[in-house]
């Protein structure tokens, strides 16, 4: 069957680097001395710990409870003791840090009791909630929970599993692809029942003949006729909305979403712990990473979540020339800002960096109006105007040019002959819109509440005023009625202005006051010595 | 020469009739003017102005009764906002309304706070929760900062915090080139 594809614009064709990697079967990186599991797994959302310092845990045991509506769990990813809950630096741009829960091995490495989920008996939601105790997000990097993005069941035509991997070094969805197809295509399969789609297409960049042959092999052995594509090898092939492109051609406008149209996307990684958690009955503890760059022997490693870089880029052997280590990929992955942060379930690939193989970026110099990012952009913007917007702070003119759109896949910084940092300023320009749009919420919530107070206070002010003239209304009109009787109670209330309602409740009260006094006989008195 | 008199009387006469209803139809409730000016206004109620809100303050703006650089909270960029819209000269902070400080929110002392009430009585946003001699707390999410509740505590035991950045709040900087010796 010979099948259409669409191209998407733009984009670069840079220096795979994949051989490096690629090569090796993946290895099970040895227990480290500690394991930080971060609560938060995305900037989303953070799990709430169950467990105490001190505690024993064992494998897959749930140590974070999930909360909100984009919560997950998280699982202690091998046996041992908590032996600290702190705050520690986590792997993220800022250098910020997160609640972790510490864990010290016991070198056992002793699964919890787990068993297969039967997930056509239990029904959809169960299914998903399964999914989201067992810590499911999406391993591609930006860890969205996956049972959020499994949405309604209904919608979705075409379910893509996405193995382009379009990011140079990176190898950990290829060699999950070549060593676990059977897993993935059944994970696919899960995945495909519980989105309610049609069709399956695996899309897998054409550089990774391997990989298209051990799905295709997997396929044949399951008898199952899905559809695994090749595409052409193009940074960024792997991007959500360019891979929806390039395989239905589809375009997806701005501000919608694939499901909006029809297709819903996951990674080969996702699709794989999918198949661990319903077949197996296994959270997610451990990935594949990525260790390459500047090492002596690089590689794809299966690493348990929390495990400190510090302990596992020494496996891959770094090269003493090394100065910087950077998470993710060379275009869109950033430099950490530590080497004792933990991996966590976004950790695709951990590259050293050297003076000689991924230089800093030469200086920046002034914008050429060449227009070659313009050309390079896969999300069709104009790379230029939006430079010069976020380089002027001029933000409202940088939304309207659409920077929202942007992916921020560094092609347009790639070409770019003056070596603008321009991903640099587009993040920058994103963040600070978004500060400001908190910062309106915050002020129209307090608009909103200082208004409100205001008209209550005015309302509590009525109110009494309303209260003290029924009161006293009610006084004289008693009084009135007093008058007329002429059987005053108090002999001695005095008759001298009865037309002052006030006055008169003031004599009442006194003489009240008086009668009181004179009734109440001092008690214990008669034995007090007289003075 | 009459007829020209009584086409132009007419033609004033339509005009003047359309403008008077429109200017009915479409009368603008209230000062545009102060919405504008207010939602500049960082919304804290805090009263450094001299004025008892950010409302007021706006109103005394629109009617160029105050200056634009009377709120600390909003800072530079607030005034440099407020030029912008009134088409008045940029004039840095003025230093008898006080400084510019980061965000921060009130913390109450649980373990000293007496049960006063004082502080929710001033608290411009309702962002303290309590009762009479019960604990008091500060509501995070709801507090602007605006440091009105610190002056009536009668034990002292309101501090104001800074806010830390999270995640969520955390910020990429402004490209920064570097210089470098050329070789």
């Amino acid at each position: 069957m010979i099948t259409r594809l669409f191209k998407f614009h733009g984009g670069i064709k840079p220096d795979a680097h994949k051989h490096e990697s690629a090569g090796a079967a993946i290895r099970c990186a040895p227990l480290p001395s500690r394991l930080i599991v971060p609560l938060r797994q995305s900037t989303r959302a953070t799990a709430r710990c169950i467990v105490e310092v001190g505690e024993k845990v064992l494998k897959g045991q749930r140590i974070g409870e999930p909360e909100g509506f984009l919560g997950t769990a998280v699982h202690a990813p091998t046996s041992g003791t908590v032996i600290d809950f702190d705050r520690y630096t986590m792997a993220h741009a800022s250098g910020l840090e997160t609640r972790c829960v510490v864990i010290e091995p016991d070198g056992g490495d002793r699964w919890i009791e787990h068993a297969p989920f039967d997930a056509d008996a239990a029904g959809r939601d169960a299914t998903l909630a399964w999914l989201r105790d067992c810590g499911l997000v999406g391993l591609g990097g930006a860890t969205f929970p996956s049972h959020v993005k499994l949405g309604k069941g209904s919608g979705v035509e075409t379910l893509i599993l996405n193995g382009a991997e379009c990011e140079p070094w990176i190898t950990c969805d290829d060699r999950l692809m070549r060593e676990r197809a059977d897993a993935i295509l059944a994970g696919a399969r899960i995945l495909f029942r519980l989105i309610g789609a049609r069709e399956l297409v695996i899309g897998i960049e054409d550089n990774k003949p391997e990989a298209i042959e051990a799905m295709r092999a997997a396929a044949q052995r399951a008898g199952d006729t899905v559809r695994i594509q090749p595409i052409p090898a193009l940074y960024p092939a792997g991007g959500e909305k360019q891979l929806i492109r390039v395989l239905t051609g589809i375009e997806i406008p701005y501000g919608k979403l694939g499901a909006d149209y029809g297709v819903q996307c996951f990674n080969v990684g996702t699709a794989h712990a999918v198949y661990r958690a319903i077949a197996h009955g296994e959270p997610v503890v451990s990935r594949i990473v990525t260790l390459t760059g500047n090492v002596a022997h690089p590689g794809n490693w299966e690493v348990l979540i929390g495990t400190p870089i510090d302990e596992l880029l020494p496996l891959a052997e770094p090269k003493p020339d090394t100065n910087r280590t950077l998470m993710g990929g060379p275009m869109m992955g950033f430099a950490l800002p530590r080497l004792d942060v933990p991996v966590v379930k976004g950790s695709n690939c951990i590259i050293s960096a050297s003076p000689t193989l991924l230089p800093p970026p030469p200086i920046e110099q002034p914008c050429i109006r060449c227009g070659e990012c313009a050309r390079a952009c896969p999300a069709e913007l104009q790379p230029f105007e939006l430079y010069w917007f976020s380089r002027a702070k001029n933000f409202g003119k940088a939304q309207e040019y659409h920077l929202f759109d942007c992916i921020e896949c560094g092609c347009c910084a790639y070409v770019c002959p003056a070596h603008i940092p321009l991903v640099d300023y587009y993040r920058f320009a994103k963040s600070e819109i978004w500060a400001r749009e908190r910062d309106k919420g915050a002020a129209d919530q307090a608009r909103e509440r200082f208004e409100f107070r205001n008209y209550r206070q005015e309302r509590e002010k009525e109110e009494k005023a309303a209260k003290l003239a029924a009161k006293a209304a009610e006084t004289r009109a008693k009084l009135a009625s007093e008058g007329d009787n002429t059987a005053a109670p108090a002999a001695e209330a005095p008759a001298t202005a009865p037309e002052d309602p006030k006055k008169a409740l003031i004599a009442a009260a006194l003489a009240r006051a008086q009668a009181q006094k004179a009734a109440v006989q001092p008690r214990n008195t008669e034995d007090a010595p007289r003075p | 020469m009459l007829t020209a008199l009584f086409v132009m009387t007419g033609i004033a006469l339509v005009l003047g009739a359309a403008l008077g209803y429109a200017a009915i139809r479409f009368k603008v409730e209230g000062d545009p003017l102060v919405e504008k000016i207010d939602a500049i206004l960082p919304q804290t109620q805090c009263g450094q102005c001299g004025y008892p809100g950010c409302k007021p303050y706006a109103e005394a703006i629109a009617t160029g009764e105050a200056e634009i650089n009377q709120c600390p909270p909003g800072g530079e960029e607030g005034i440099r906002k407020l030029s912008d819209l009134l088409g008045r000269e940029f004039k840095p902070l003025s230093e008898e309304h006080g400084v510019e400080k980061p965000k921060s929110v009130a913390v109450i002392d649980e373990q000293t706070c007496i049960g006063c009430t004082l502080c929710i009585q001033a608290c411009p946003v309702d962002a303290i929760v309590g009762a009479a001699k019960q604990m008091h707390t500060v509501a995070e999410t709801l507090c602007t900062g605006c440091e009105l509740c610190i002056a009536p505590c009668p034990v002292d035991c309101i501090t104001m915090v800074p806010v830390a950045e999270t995640v969520q709040t955390w910020k990429w900087k402004y490209p920064v080139v570097e210089i470098r010796k050329a070789a």
